[in-house]
């Protein structure tokens, strides 16, 4: 496994008038691996997910990319640096069709004037390398199932050629079948080779794709597990707070280095 | 390590290892719609219907109307109605006369209407076009006849103070934040004050019939050639466009329309062209007006459709956030959108003067709102958002002048006229509501 992290966190605090929403947090994503960050409402997913997508800056701590120090300030340094986002709303519009919303934003053309066929190809071939299966690119989102929106809101985040993609609870509102398409998808990022952080309260979406899993408990890392080496329950009893919180803090640590 | 980084087309294939879900059901309640299922991820839809002939015709169309996407048929239809209707009670509204003199009259209406459906199209309204369409007039007329401006000087401010309206009433709307509703409401009123104070107290500027305003609505190319050279220019402009797309999609390897569907849509649109050009020759010949309009439709629509612009104004009718959050700058289009609208007023402001040689203290006064914003809505412009065209100005202008036109010529007073007017509006905005309904429980909304 590639050991250089393309995305780190080095305790990373953000203070919310009264509220401490996270406490000298650490992450590390690497090329090709999945992290699956799991908390109970309020742990500051939320949050954490806003301040490498850069909605929100940290009050301390240093955000590494490719080992170097970058300060994050609106979400388009963030995808300039290669950060893409996928909100749990994905904020597609229902009346553009699916080349429309992939390319929304960064529409590819000559001059002004929209270059339509060049875009209906890039989406055929970027639909069809992510084994995307959707009736057409012309039809528009509002008669796409919720799977298939899913589906096309991650690939529009690819449309940047993003490192790292950021997905918000992609499986939350979804039935058993369009959860394993995503879940494929998942995978299928992994495989080429991008940072996936995953956000999810679904252990077993988690325990199925995840390399590793951080939890993050009342703004604070309550441990890094291997799913390799890890069960439901131990991951459970870190995110409600069962488990000693300093002794998986000290043990996340020491294993650190190893992974 | 670095190819990993930079996905490539085709290196999609992977392995993986056997996962939970991979035991899952297939089936129930959550098993993929049969649609996405069967149809070959690489074939367009609609073109596996166009490859059935007339029958293939036949299905897309029936499924169309049962999913709600009735698009400018309600319209077509209407008026398909209306003329038939006036047409059996009186034999003069379908003269050539009559019809030539309505292409003129609806310019204005028309004009107008194409402001409001920018301004639809982000599911927002102008209530002010009407008082702003006086407004411009009342300019033109007052720098050109009291003041001796030159009148080009005259038309080019009465455009710009359209486009400064427009510039401060997006300001309001968007960088305020007040309902654009509330805005345009005041700005009904203020900029009626305005026009009043411009034209001072004599309360009406007559125009000398010799400007530039007044020409632009009076001439008609009398030869016969003009409005033939019209239909022939704009049917060979649709022809090459479609060919030249088809091409260009058949060498990317993207779906195109088959020759024999571009034969089909080419034929139809010549007939009407031609049929048009024929009852225009019947009297006096082509309006330059009618031109104006019809150059106005198609460029415009060629921003909405063609233009990153354009997609951006659709964007922002679907989903405001979402528009946000892929970069587009919000308040930009908002105040663009609302300077398009006021300047669109202020030109047909100015036919609407040369209609009747004069800018009065009535000038954008009556009914000339509702009727703008009925033909945008008749046309087939969402009041929602996010769906609409240029085109429907013209489709639902003619409704709206047909109807006056067909009423005046039976002599029916103006309080039946504005009951019926009313109606229409009130039975497009149904259609609209319903066909909405449609769609979204056929999941196309």
């Amino acid at each position: 496994m590639a050991a250089e992290p393309v995305l780190a966190l080095r305790g990373v605090s953000k203070r919310f008038g009264a509220v401490q929403a996270l406490t000298d947090v650490e992450l590390e994503v690497r090329p090709g691996e999945v992290v699956a960050l799991v908390g109970d409402n309020g742990a500051g997913k939320s949050t954490l997910v806003k301040t490498i997508a850069g909605v929100n800056q940290p009050d301390d701590g240093v955000i590494e990319w490719e080992g170097r120090p970058v300060s994050i300030h609106r979400p388009q340094d963030a995808q300039t640096l290669g950060v893409a986002t996928v909100y749990q709303d994905l904020a597609l519009c229902d009346n553009l069709d699916v080349v429309g919303n992939l390319f929304l934003g960064r529409e590819m053309r000559h001059f002004t004037i929209l270059d339509e066929v060049g875009m209906e190809k890039r989406s055929r071939e970027l639909l069809s390398t992510l084994s995307i299966r959707i009736p057409s690119v012309r039809i528009p989102i509002a008669s796409l199932s919720g799977g298939q929106r899913q589906t096309v809101a991650i690939a529009r985040a690819l449309v940047g050629d993003p490192k790292v993609v950021i997905l918000d609870e992609p499986t939350a509102a979804l039935g058993v079948e369009q959860t394993a398409q995503v879940l494929d998808l998942v995978e299928r990022l992994r495989d080429r080779g991008l940072g996936v952080i995953l956000i999810s309260h679904n252990m077993a979406d988690v325990m199925a794709v995840a390399d590793r899993i951080a939890v993050l408990r009342l703004g604070r890392n309550n441990g890094f597990f291997d799913r390799r080496y890890t069960n439901k329950e131990e991951i459970i009893s870190a995110i409600t707070g069962a488990t000693d919180n300093a002794v998986t803090r000290r043990q996340a640590r020491g294993s650190e280095g190893q992974l | 390590m670095s190819s990993d980084n930079n996905p490539q087309p085709g290196d999609g294939e992977y392995h993986r290892p056997p996962l939970p879900e991979d035991s899952m059901p297939k089936g129930g309640v959550n098993a993929p719609v049969p649609v996405a299922a069967a149809a070959t991820p690489v074939v367009d839809p609609r073109l596996i219907v166009r490859e059935g002939g007339v029958k293939g015709y036949l299905g897309e169309f029936k499924r169309r109307l049962s999913s709600g996407e009735l698009g400018s048929l309600p319209v077509v239809l209407a008026l398909i109605i209306i003329w038939a209707v006036f047409g059996s009670l009186n034999s003069t509204f379908l003269s050539a006369q009559n019809l030539s003199n309505l292409s003129q009259q609806i310019v204005g209406t028309g004009m107008i209407a194409i402001g409001v459906v920018f301004v639809l199209l982000l599911g927002e309204i102008d209530l002010s076009v009407g008082s702003v369409s006086g407004l411009c007039a009342a300019i033109f007329a007052v720098m050109n006849v009291t003041h001796g401006v030159n009148q080009w000087v005259a038309l080019i401010s009465a455009i710009a103070g359209g486009a400064i309206v427009g510039l401060i009433q997006g300001l309001f709307f968007a960088k305020v934040g007040v309902p654009a509703f509330v805005v345009t409401l005041a700005g009904n009123l203020a900029w009626n004050g305005l026009m009043l104070q411009i034209l001072g107290s004599s309360g009406t500027v007559n125009l000398s019939g010799k400007d530039i305003v007044s020409r632009l609505y009076t001439t008609i190319y009398s030869q016969t050639i003009a409005a033939y050279l019209l239909a022939a220019v704009g049917v060979l402009l649709f022809l090459g466009a479609n060919l030249f797309d088809a091409r260009r999609r058949r060498a990317a390897g993207v779906p195109y329309r088959p020759p024999a569907d571009i034969a089909l849509r080419t034929i139809v649109l010549a007939v009407i062209a031609f049929v048009v050009a024929y009852t225009l020759n019947q009297y006096k010949g082509l309006p330059l007006a009618l031109l104006i309009f019809l150059i106005f439709i198609v460029v415009l629509d060629f921003v909405l459709r063609r233009t990153s612009y354009g997609r951006q104004i659709f964007a922002l009718g679907g989903n405001i956030e979402g528009a946000r959050r892929a970069g587009i700058n919000v308040s930009w289009i908002r105040i663009s959108v609302f300077m398009i609208c006021s300047t669109m007023a202020a030109v047909g402001g100015l036919f609407l003067a040369a209609q009747i040689q004069s800018a009065s203290q009535t000038s954008g006064g009556g009914n000339l709102l509702m009727n703008c914003i009925a033909a945008a809505v008749i046309g087939g412009t969402s009041l929602f958002g996010g769906r609409g065209s240029t085109w429907s100005a013209l489709l639902g202008a003619l409704v709206i002048g047909s109807i006056q036109s067909g009423m005046n010529i039976m002599g029916v007073s103006n309080a039946i006229q504005f009951m019926i007017t009313g109606a229409v509006l009130l039975a497009a905005v149904v259609v609209d509501s319903l066909s909405r309904r449609t769609q979204k429980a056929a999941g196309r909304a």
